[in-house]
């Protein structure tokens, strides 16, 4: 059932096999098949609360749609009678026509052939926005069998508290198959819509989009500590390239101490948040080599050897002991792995085209990256690698240029930057490549990295 | 009828001062008695002449400070005393005297006589010189922007290198000579070497590759005798394309290192 296509590299003439892998190496995304259908016909609102049940079924169906959970079943395909509350299905079954959808069978069977159904209302009570929502397992048969979750949620009287409680029923939607709601998550980003390259932030689903930093220059490579309070990133603000550690809330420079050196950049956290490893010319401006500090930049020394041009270091999560990075060691662009005291180096990628921007997944066992095989140089797609077995899949295909994905929380799901319209935008999918959504249009955004 | 009179006073006033003076100058040979003269009435002695000033004059009455001006007077008429001030004091009827004043100064002459005082004044204006001819231009008027623009190009490169191909050899020679010739008219600046790279290579990489080729760049420059402490590397990566068309013609003018100002 949790099977999943992935492409390994052909041995001898680069051409390209199907196979099918091992699951537990490859499933990270259950494959359609395996996914149950849901309806969620538009919830409404009693008296003032109607006004924002535009943004919140968007909200509640986005949520749902875009965790790859759940299969949607169309809203065209509904009966017209919604039940609002479990007392509005019919005690014994009818099939008046005027009760249809007040049957579980009206959304169990042909059209809707849904196995769930999400439901409810809200209102506004004491000048607070409350959701009642229930979800029902429709193969259960009976009304009183077929609850899953019943629940009240409360939020302010506006949009934000439409959204608010959307994305919390959603979570609970989710939860009910081990999925791991987004809402609360971060993603920061580079964007030049103030004329200059600077740090933002915004919601998972491109919701609240806030300026981090403020420095007019050019401020980029965004890093997110484990705990999702502090970012680090890279600034021309002192002329060179540098680094610099932020606190979250309140926005505040925590002071990184940079080498003397032509090149400080590609900062990431290792996963005790207790230190930054990067990427750094010292000391002798010859570029560069993967170091690993304090968080102030103190104690600083070098993880790898001088002569080759090494970045993007990323701290396996789960171990802590190995990392990846890119290097041109061996000529073009590609993905490394090594301890971090310094053995067991091994290239990941095959040496073909270029490869960059590797991105641990929650587990510490696959990556994904960006890199040019089977394309033009520069045209960079987005792959999936299992680490132990290299072997891969492919997620975009040429729509663009795909660059910079990092895993969100949750592991399913995906960031990345991508020229498919014209500017690079920022754009969130599912691990298999299905459920792209775009997250940003206001001027050039990128680097997107996504954090708690 | 008054005035017919009066000319007839003038005039013997005039005739007996004429004598006067005569007898005054004129060694004495004893004068001839005086004839006796058909006295009609006896008329009052005339009253003394006032001094007159015949001329007062500072030539040239305009100069620059440090030159000298001549003051001219003659005084006509009896006088008991003619001076100037402005610390010359007394002097005869007619005379001059060069004068050096600092300042636009205004000498006033009094003659004074038995027939009263009279007195005129002179002025001899100063013009501070002109300032000193300015230094000589200094060699270079225009800015170091604009000779870095003008004197010094871009070096180019191939694709994910950084060492210095045949043309940028070429290019960073003249480069050299310029670059020396400008940090010599700009004793103080310090100048960036600035490392691009085209879109196509990662952002992270291109950071440290665009670092290599201004490292390259700077290396050659320092051999041919630029002082090194004056260049400074830096790199933009392909954050500050100066194109941004996907094409080899705009590729390559990204792979490259460029020369800026010291900031």
């Amino acid at each position: 059932m949790k099977r999943l296509i992935w492409i390994a590299a052909g041995v001898a003439g680069a051409s390209l096999i199907l196979s099918a892998q091992n699951p537990d190496i490859a499933g990270i995304i259950t494959k359609d098949a395996g996914r149950p259908f849901i309806a969620i016909p538009d919830l409404k609102g009693s008296g003032d609360a109607q006004s924002f049940m535009g943004a919140f079924n968007q909200t509640l169906w986005d949520d749902v749609s875009g965790a790859g959970t759940y299969r949607m079943a169309p809203k065209t395909m509904y009966p017209l009678n919604v039940p609002q509350q479990p007392s509005d299905f019919a005690q014994t079954p009818t099939t008046a026509e005027s009760y249809r959808g007040r049957n579980l069978s009206d959304w169990s069977g042909p059209p809707v052939n849904a196995n769930y159904l999400a439901f409810g209302y809200t209102a506004v009570q004491n000048g607070v926005l409350v959701l009642y929502g229930w979800l029902y397992d429709l193969s259960r048969g009976t009304t009183a069998n077929a609850q899953v979750v019943g629940k009240r949620y409360l939020g302010s009287v506006d949009e934000a508290g439409a959204r608010k409680v959307a994305h919390e029923f959603a979570a609970d939607i989710i939860a009910v198959f081990g999925g791991q709601s987004l809402f609360g998550t971060h993603i920061y980003f580079v964007s030049d819509r103030t004329a200059h390259k600077e740090i933002w932030v915004m919601d998972p689903d491109g919701k609240n989009q806030k300026q981090v930093t403020h420095f007019n220059s050019v401020s980029i490579e965004p890093a997110v500590s484990p705990d999702g309070a502090r970012i680090a990133f890279t600034s021309y603000y002192h002329t060179n390239p540098a680094i610099f550690v932020f606190s979250v809330d309140p926005v505040r420079d925590l002071r990184f101490y940079n080498q003397r050196a032509s090149v400080n950049s590609s900062p990431s956290f290792t996963p005790d948040g207790k230190q930054i490893i990067y990427s750094s010319s010292a000391p002798n401006d010859r570029c560069c080599r993967i170091f690993i500090a304090n968080l102030d930049g103190t104690g600083w020394r070098p993880l790898t050897s001088m002569g080759s041009l090494d970045t993007e270091p990323k701290v396996n999560p789960k171990t802590g002991r190995e990392m990846v990075f890119s290097s041109g060691r061996s000529g073009p662009e590609q993905i490394y792995k090594m301890n971090i005291d310094g053995g067991d180096m091994e290239r990941l990628s095959d040496g073909t085209g270029e490869a960059a921007n590797a991105s641990w997944h929650p587990d510490g066992q696959k990556i994904a990256y960006a890199w040019t095989r089977g394309y033009a140089t520069g045209a960079w797609n987005i792959f999936i690698m299992d680490v132990a077995s290299r072997s891969y899949i492919q997620l975009t295909h040429g729509e663009g240029k795909n660059e910079h994905p990092t895993w969100a929380p949750d592991g399913k799901h995906l960031v990345f930057a991508s020229t498919r319209g014209g500017r690079p935008q920022i754009y969130t999918m599912l691990a298999d490549g299905t459920q792209v959504q775009q997250l940003t249009t206001a001027g050039h955004n990128e680097r997107p990295v996504w954090g708690k | 009828m008054f005035s017919k009179r009066k000319i007839t006073v003038i005039g013997m006033a005039l005739a007996l001062a004429m004598f006067a003076a005569g007898c005054k100058k004129k060694a004495p040979p004893p004068p001839p008695p005086p004839p006796p003269q058909p006295v009609e009435t006896p008329k009052p002695a005339p009253a003394p002449r006032a001094p007159t000033v015949s001329q007062f004059t500072a030539e040239p009455s305009t100069i620059q400070r440090g030159q000298s001006s001549t003051l001219r007077w003659e005084i006509a008429g009896d006088t008991t005393s003619v001076s100037i001030d402005q610390s010359i004091g007394t002097v005869q009827n007619t005379g001059n005297r060069r004068v050096f004043p600092n300042d636009s100064t205004t000498y006033t002459l009094t003659a004074t006589g038995p027939g009263g005082r009279i007195t005129a004044s002179a002025t001899v204006t100063v013009m501070s010189p002109p300032p000193p001819p300015p230094p000589p231009p200094p060699a270079v008027t225009v800015t170091l922007p604009t000779r870095l623009e003008r004197d010094v190009q871009d070096a180019f490169f191939d694709y994910d290198k950084s060492d210095i191909r045949e043309d940028a050899r070429a290019v960073l020679t003249r480069d050299a000579a310029a670059l020396k010739s400008i940090l010599s008219d700009f004793p103080n600046a310090t100048l960036m070497v600035e490392g691009h790279c085209d879109e196509r290579g990662s952002a992270e990489y291109n950071i440290g590759l665009g670092d290599r080729r201004s490292s390259s760049a700077k290396d050659f420059l320092v051999q041919l005798g630029v002082p090194g402490d004056r260049l400074k590397t830096i790199s933009y990566g392909k954050d500050q394309p100066q194109c941004t068309e996907s094409n080899e013609s705009c590729w390559q003018r990204n792979r490259r290192v460029h020369f800026s100002p010291g900031q």
